[in-house]
């Protein structure tokens, strides 16, 4: 064997490198959401009621809008990674620059929202757990939008190529996963928190 | 034999200073060794704490610390040899011989790699800073239970910051041997032909990957609760206090997995190369980890027993179970060494050690397992021996088999033999000195994480039996620190496979050049380098079979 099929292996081999390390990433992720879940339910069964009194009831309306921001966003950044996977780095360019432009919305109205909540963070164990889990849950969202950013970049100076966009690839499963949190956000704090 | 030629060509043109190039390296092999330096400095320093509290424990009396000042230094005492010591020395040594032992050029990601090096210290320096804050350092122990870790001060925000970064630095870490293992194989390198201590690796990577951020959410709340109002693990506004215990636990239990599979794997292969034979059973071995891993993620509650909040039988029962795998690997050992032909050096002295101490630990989990044992022995000195027996006589003697086994990889040179069997005999005796009473001290009575106690209780004379070992320790390992450091000054004389062993790392120069491998030899079993000896040695010698 050459010198040249080591290196090629080495290379070959390497193209997952990047995806697999974000899957990784996204698993440890997952078991960070999963524990303030687990919070959430032991502190739930814990309580006398649920929600403890003196919390104004959350409107429903704004969270809606937001999780149909959200979910719809994973489909724009989709077709984008469909598009480069047909060699098309225009279409690419248009959806990612739907997917920021979804995604800095919902930051956008999701603080709107929490203007209007009428509780804070140091009201009393919902406001603890409400605070902290959607605000944790929108640093991930910011730093979706950061690493999209970046690729986005990427696609604009033509870095990315039908053959190598593990960056996108990469991203699109970030994104994804910070999506699905935010459906268990949404449930957990507004389809199952009797009214 | 059968080469492949790898490219010679150097990929750093540009001089640099020495200490540039140590403080921008991406090299894994100069990575492992901060590593390595990281961790034995951390290591000192904990040690010297562990000699002040147990110079005040040698009479009753407060002679030398105060109560509160004894609070802090067994909570940074246990919070550095978990989290700075145990946990990355066996990360560095991953670093440096993982992509060795498959035959990679490199880790998966470099610049990754020395990002999550370098939180390390930033990470044991934060803690440490605590005891200039006012209030001094953390003091509420290494698990740091609810609600005594609300009320303390600005030491334990500085531990929790400490903690995020190294816990950050581990799961970045983790990712990496993952990929690495997974996708930078040499040709011919399968699953199956992974030497034990790269699946040891792999097996703690994903518990750190699954358990760690566990650990990070929980320090995050507590961190909320102290500095922003909000009130996770305070009952008087909604919380639960216990959530603290869970969560810390349910990280806590693998983590003490994350802190021994490594040693098993350098273990196991140590027995192998210096007993002659092949691993009894490699596929014992590698199910073992795999079901020691899965289960670590079932048994946290057996640390909270006594809290009356637990399923007891289902925890005992669980308990019991992860104690078969790790019988498995005491008959894998224990075959291995059967009619081989033994070769007492040094890092063999040290496996050998493992396996007495790590048995004796081994056998003190299984007994508290039990619930009826536990609520008598919860929290005294018992608790103390077992932990000490598990992670010192365990993976520290591991850890120690494997320095001595890699120095002359790592650096070219073979430490001396005379002084390694002093450190071993010295930590030995040492050893059992200092913890072998504690278990006699935690039946009797007496409460872990007292700076005092009354003379009329009958616990002076065991305690100053082991203050006196817990001196042994520190000789020995003064006689460990005067062999690396005077050896290193000699030239570098070591052979390339200077203990006839089987893994790939040993096939290459030692130390190894940048690039790691001039040539690989081909890769047809899970010994390479051993098959290589045999065929170069023709089929008359059957070599050291």
């Amino acid at each position: 064997m050459s010198t040249a099929e080591i290196t090629d292996e080495r290379v070959a081999r390497a193209t997952s490198g990047p995806i697999l390390g974000m899957v990784l990433f996204v698993a440890s992720e997952a078991m960070f959401f999963a524990t303030f879940f687990g919070a959430y339910f032991t502190i739930r069964a814990a309580s006398p009621a649920w929600p403890p009194k003196g919390i104004p009831h959350l409107e429903i309306g704004i969270a809606t809008v937001l999780t149909v921001i959200l979910v719809s966003s994973s489909f724009v950044l989709q077709q984008g990674v469909r598009a480069i996977r047909r060699g098309d780095g225009r279409g690419l360019q248009a959806w990612l620059a739907g997917t920021l432009g979804l995604g800095i919305s919902f930051l956008a109205l999701q603080l709107y929202d929490y203007s209007q909540l009428g509780f804070g963070l140091k009201d009393g164990i919902f406001g603890t757990l409400f605070y902290v889990m959607t605000s944790l849950h929108m640093a991930h969202v910011f730093g979706g939008v950061v690493f999209l950013g970046l690729v986005f970049t990427q696609a604009r100076t033509g870095q990315l190529s039908r053959s190598r966009h593990e960056s996108l690839e990469a991203g699109a499963i970030y994104w994804h996963f910070v999506d699905v949190v935010w459906v268990g956000l949404y449930t957990v704090f507004y389809l199952l928190t009797p009214r | 034999m059968a080469v492949t030629q790898a490219p010679t060509r150097e990929l750093t043109p540009e001089p640099r200073g020495r200490l540039l190039v140590w403080l921008t390296t991406t090299d894994h092999k100069k990575i492992g060794i901060l590593y390595l330096v990281n961790s034995f400095s951390f290591f000192t320093v904990g040690g010297i704490f562990a000699l002040l509290m147990r110079t005040e424990l040698a009479r009753p009396g407060q002679q030398l610390i105060g109560a509160h000042a004894y609070n802090e230094l067994f909570t940074i005492h246990g919070t550095l040899m978990i989290f700075l010591v145990i946990f990355p020395i066996l990360a560095g040594l991953g670093n440096y011989f993982v992509p060795l032992q498959i035959g990679a050029l490199d880790m998966a990601f470099p610049r990754i790699n020395a990002l999550s090096f370098w939180l390390l210290p930033v990470g044991g320096l934060t803690i440490l800073s605590g005891f200039l804050a006012k209030g001094g350092a953390a003091a509420c122990g290494w698990t740091c239970y609810a609600p005594l870790n609300e009320q303390l001060g600005t030491g334990v925000d500085l531990w929790l910051a400490g903690l995020i970064l190294v816990g950050t630095a581990s799961i970045l870490g983790a990712i990496n041997f993952i990929v690495t293992i997974l996708r930078m194989r040499a040709p011919g390198m399968t699953m199956m032909r992974l030497p034990v201590f790269v699946w040891g690796i792999l097996a703690t990577s994903l518990l750190v990957i699954l358990a760690t951020p566990v650990f990070t959410a929980g320090l995050i709340m507590l961190f909320a609760d102290r500095r922003l109002g909000t009130s996770f693990f305070d009952p008087a506004h909604g919380g639960v206090a216990l959530l603290w215990q869970n969560v810390f636990w349910f990280f806590g239990h693998p983590e003490v997995y994350m802190l021994i599979l490594g040693a098993w794997g350098v273990v196991t292969e140590i027995l192998s190369v210096f007993s002659g034979r092949p691993i009894f059973s490699y596929r014992g071995v590698v199910l073992s980890f795999l079901m020691i891993t899965a289960l670590s993620f079932t048994v946290w509650a057996h640390h909270m027993f006594a809290t009356g909040a637990v399923e007891l039988p289902f925890f005992s029962i669980t308990t019991e179970l992860i104690s078969i795998p790790t019988g498995v690997l005491f008959f894998v050992w224990l075959g291995t060494l059967w009619k081989g032909k033994l070769r007492f050096e040094v890092p063999m002295l040290f496996a050998l050690g493992f396996i007495a101490l790590f048995l004796i630990g081994g056998i003190d989990g299984v007994w508290a397992a039990s619930p009826a044992m536990d609520f008598a022995i919860h929290d005294t000195y018992w608790v103390v021996a077992h932990l000490h027996y598990v992670l010192f006589g365990g993976t520290l003697f591991g850890i120690m088999a494997g320095m001595y086994y890699w120095f002359p990889k790592m650096s070219g040179r073979m430490l001396s033999r005379k002084l390694g069997q002093w450190h071993f005999w010295l930590q030995f005796i040492g050893f059992n000195v200092t913890f072998f009473p504690m278990h006699i001290l935690g039946l009797r009575g007496m409460p872990r994480r007292i700076a005092d106690y009354a003379p009329d209780r009958g616990w002076s004379f065991l305690n100053l039996v082991s203050t006196i070992g817990a001196f042994l320790i520190a000789i020995s390992l003064l006689i460990f620190f005067a062999n690396v450091l005077t050896t290193l000054r000699k030239p570098r004389s070591a052979p390339a496979d200077p203990w006839r062993a089987n893994t790939l790392e040993w096939a290459t120069s030692s130390p190894p050049p940048p690039h790691n491998f001039d040539a690989l030899p081909a890769i047809h079993s899970g010994r390479p380098v051993y098959d290589a000896r045999v065929a170069e040695a023709g089929p008359t010698d059957r070599g050291s079979r």
